[in-house]
């Protein structure tokens, strides 16, 4: 079993020349208005996916990962920098025996079949027109809070 | 004020749209401010002001979570922009096989992004309605924070950079949410 660190999971590099803030809530409506716009966020659309019946969901993927590879390992390859000029640096994410991962990410899942939503689509649901996900992320604040009790004694 | 504004701004975006703009945020939050790009952590920042007793919630928050936590916002605010602002009048365009296992399974209402009668304040005073938002919410935060990432760090961030565990994170989302839809949620809707 691998010891876990607090701070193992977050992105411990606090940039020098940190942006205000308002940058990261203008990119989130941006983010909103993506998701909501392109229907990432329906129970629908998640459905008709795990049920293998649409392409929709697999068109965003199949679309959206190459997009994201081949921008974010061009940008660690040429050693680009932050428009604030700190360099660019995107912590591992130990695989060790990777239980956390098929486990955490099969309970992650059935969840995600159940609300039709991940974390990003909760909040976007909250705001755009199902406020009763706020209850949703409440419930899932409990499920992190859990986590965070039992994690000495889960295996990761 | 839906009547002002025109069909072309109303209507949802195809996946090829969608998908590469999607994939742009992981390298503009790189960019911006060396951001890994993600969501689920914003539920341990929100539990960590009132969670100090445990140790995975004794951190500095504020330093290393104010950035996604304004993201989260803004994900909200966004939400409500298009969802309510712009919303599409035309109902989520999925395949007549999907649409009929709902029915089947007791899904009635088939207009908005997501079934009225099962996502209401209403319906949270019903057993499918709780175990639903109650208890998928729950699932979500546990497994999230379990498997150390979501759709966005693991599913997008972390394949972007290649690293294994979010590989082995991806299909455990996957084979979860086959369950989930098999099997959990026809106990729940019938």
């Amino acid at each position: 079993m691998t010891t876990v660190t607090a701070t193992e999971t977050l992105d411990v590099t606090r940039p020098a020349h940190a942006p205000g803030i308002w940058i990261y809530l203008a990119v989130g409506v941006l983010f909103g208005i993506v998701i909501t716009k392109g229907e990432v966020i329906s129970w629908f659309r998640i459905q008709e996916m795990f049920r293998f019946q649409g392409f929709h969901m697999y068109g965003v993927f199949l679309t959206a990962l190459p997009t994201a590879i081949v921008s974010v390992q061009w940008l660690k390859r040429s050693h680009a920098r932050t428009i604030g000029g700190d360099p660019i640096s995107i912590p591992p994410k130990p695989l060790g025996d990777g239980i956390r991962y098929g486990v955490g990410g099969v309970i992650f899942g059935l969840g995600w079949a159940l609300t039709g939503a991940c974390p990003g689509p909760l909040f976007a649901l909250a705001g755009g027109g199902f406020p009763v996900m706020l209850v949703a992320i409440l419930s899932a604040m409990a499920g992190t809070w859990t986590y965070g009790l039992l994690r000495a004694k889960l295996p990761h | 004020m839906t009547d002002v504004i025109p069909d072309g701004l109303l209507k949802s975006w195809p996946w090829y749209v969608t998908g590469p703009l999607i994939g742009l945020f992981a390298p503009l939050l790189l960019v911006v401010g060396n951001r890994l790009f993600g969501v689920s952590s914003n539920l341990r920042h929100m539990c960590a002001p009132f969670a100090s007793g445990i140790a995975y919630f004794r951190y500095d928050w504020r330093g290393l979570g104010g950035w996604n936590l304004a993201f989260a916002l803004g994900i909200l605010i966004g939400g409500g922009v298009a969802g309510i602002g712009f919303r599409n009048p035309e109902p989520v365009a999925i395949a007549a096989a999907t649409r009929s296992a709902l029915e089947t399974l007791g899904v009635h209402s088939f207009s908005g992004l997501a079934p009225s009668d099962l996502f209401s304040w209403a319906s949270l005073l019903t057993s499918r309605g709780l175990l639903l938002v109650v208890g998928g919410g729950f699932l979500v935060g546990f497994g999230t924070a379990y498997a150390g990432g979501c759709t966005s760090g693991h599913g997008i961030s972390g394949i972007a950079d290649l690293q294994p565990a979010s590989f082995v994170a991806l299909l455990g989302f996957f084979a979860g949410g086959i369950v989930g839809t098999f099997v959990l949620l026809p106990l729940i809707l019938r």
